[in-house]
């Protein structure tokens, strides 16, 4: 194992955060509008949203990915494998948000919604001003979590093509002959990402502001 | 002729078989203060939230400055106003909650100013300057930059009075405004209230301090049981009570009274 090698593992490591931060951050967006769909008192918007959420919490990622990735040629959509690849992740984690976020939307204590209704604001407004900024923080040690296993699903994307840290590491090791090692520094590699994602998520938690009182 | 501030007539509601209010008349004057008074349960809660259109009546109506609230009566008898509709019929009612209701995520100055932004769309500027103009006149001007977890329950209240000051409504609703508060800060609640009422505020207040209501009040309300048994000039409601049942609630309050002095 030389510097040289762990080197192309680090490079290899930056792909890897790129693709897990765009996802978790498009995934999140989705799940707001999941969430939404699912509070709009309309049944199909209900349905169509559980439906989303039951099929990409139930069907395994890698499947998810190969799915992706064999069937969009087939109607004629060809997109580089970062694209699957994040499209992948997001959809995936999108579907867990969506569940986790249900739970900080139903812990909105309804009195501020009442006020926010008394101060004129429109259900939308209210959704988008009031509820979902509380929601998301009352959510939010659920959030790191998700985002912490999505850098590790990230691992998967190598069956799209990408060249993440995982699939550098599988290069490596079949070029060099040593496995262990290379493996070994992938691992830690990844270790350390979420070491740091956890702190920093432990210290922007104790910045947010106050949570509704109990 | 002067019309009422707000006018309630025949209004009757029920949660499933419980009925919560029985025929209401009701007439709140411009310009003075009506005290909502009796025990839990007697429905008075239950009628401010009608007046401020949080709760649908079964039947009856109540206008606002003479504009219906909460329904509209068409050609096919009366239907619920929509979301828009009520949202107007409502704009100049302010409503302070007994939990305080500010965002958390807001400061005090956020909590004033966003409805100014979001839903008037004045620029961000103009609305800081007229919250903070609201939370000088409730004296915490120094605690605007901080969050309700930061805040006293006296001082949370206080916020809320701004920010439902902040739309200058000319009708406020207080529903028991210091019923979640230590007895120590319910005094600055009052005191910012009392300077409401000498400005000529119209204001209907759901209320156990019976101080209150005897000093600041012009008219008092007693309801017991979905009924509006009574209502006079608080020096008749209190000085002699003619009703057995508003006698009877009268002094378990002095009993609680005594009980503290000892």
């Amino acid at each position: 194992m030389t510097w040289s090698l762990f080197q192309l593992l680090l490079q290899a490591s930056l792909m890897t955060i790129f693709v897990s931060a765009i996802s978790i951050c498009a995934g999140l967006a989705i799940a707001v509008v999941l969430s939404a769909l699912r509070m709009s008192g309309n049944r199909l918007a209900y349905a169509g949203a559980g439906l989303f959420i039951s099929f990409f919490r139930g069907v395994p990622l890698l499947v998810q990915l190969l799915l992706i990735f064999n069937l969009l040629p087939v109607i004629g959509i060809t997109l580089p494998s970062l694209a699957t690849a994040i499209i992948g992740l997001s959809l995936c984690t999108a579907a867990y948000q969506a569940e986790n976020l249900r739970g900080g939307f139903e812990g909105v204590p309804i009195g501020l919604i009442e006020s926010a209704e008394m101060a004129g604001f429109s259900r939308m407004q209210a959704f988008v001003y009031i509820r979902t900024p509380i929601a998301l923080r009352l959510t939010f040690p659920a959030l790191v979590n998700e985002a912490i296993l999505i850098l590790k699903s990230s691992s998967l994307v190598s069956v799209v093509g990408l060249v993440e840290l995982t699939k550098m590491a599988q290069n490596l090791s079949a070029s060099t002959y040593q496995p262990l090692p290379i493996f070994a520094s992938a691992g830690l590699i990844y270790l350390v990402i979420n070491l740091i994602v956890a702190l920093a998520a432990r210290r922007a938690e104790a910045a947010l502001p106050g949570l509704p009182a109990k | 002729m002067t019309q009422s501030a707000i006018s309630i007539q025949n209004v009757s509601k029920q949660f499933g078989d419980t009925i919560v209010l029985r025929d209401i008349n009701l007439e709140v004057p411009r310009g003075q203060v009506s005290c909502l008074i009796g025990p839990s349960g007697s429905g008075k809660s239950t009628l401010l939230r009608c007046m401020a259109g949080l709760e649908h009546a079964d039947a009856g109506t109540i206008t606002i400055e003479g504009a219906p609230l909460g329904f509209v009566e068409g050609p096919d008898g009366r239907r619920r106003q929509s979301a828009a509709e009520l949202r107007r019929a409502r704009s100049r009612i302010g409503m302070v909650f007994q939990q305080f209701n500010l965002w958390p995520h807001m400061t005090a100055l956020g909590n004033v100013s966003a409805a100014l932004r979001r839903v008037r769309r004045m620029p961000r500027k103009e609305a800081e300057d007229k919250a903070m103009a609201q939370l000088e006149k409730v004296d915490l001007a120094a605690r605007a930059h901080h969050y309700p977890s930061q805040l006293s329950g006296g001082q949370q209240q206080r916020v809320a009075i701004a920010r439902a000051l902040a739309l200058d409504p000319t009708i406020m609703l207080f529903d028991e405004p210091t019923s979640a508060l230590d007895p120590e800060l319910t005094g600055e609640v009052l005191n910012v209230m009392r300077a409401l009422a000498d400005e000529g505020m119209t204001m209907v207040v759901v209320t156990h301090e019976i101080g209150f209501a005897a000093s600041v009040g012009n008219k008092v309300c007693f309801l017991d049981h979905g009924r509006l048994l009574f209502h006079d000039t608080p020096d008749k409601v209190f000085a002699a009570p003619r009703n057995p049942r508003l006698e009877q609630f009268l002094d378990t309050y002095l009993d609680r009274g005594a009980f503290l002095v000892q």
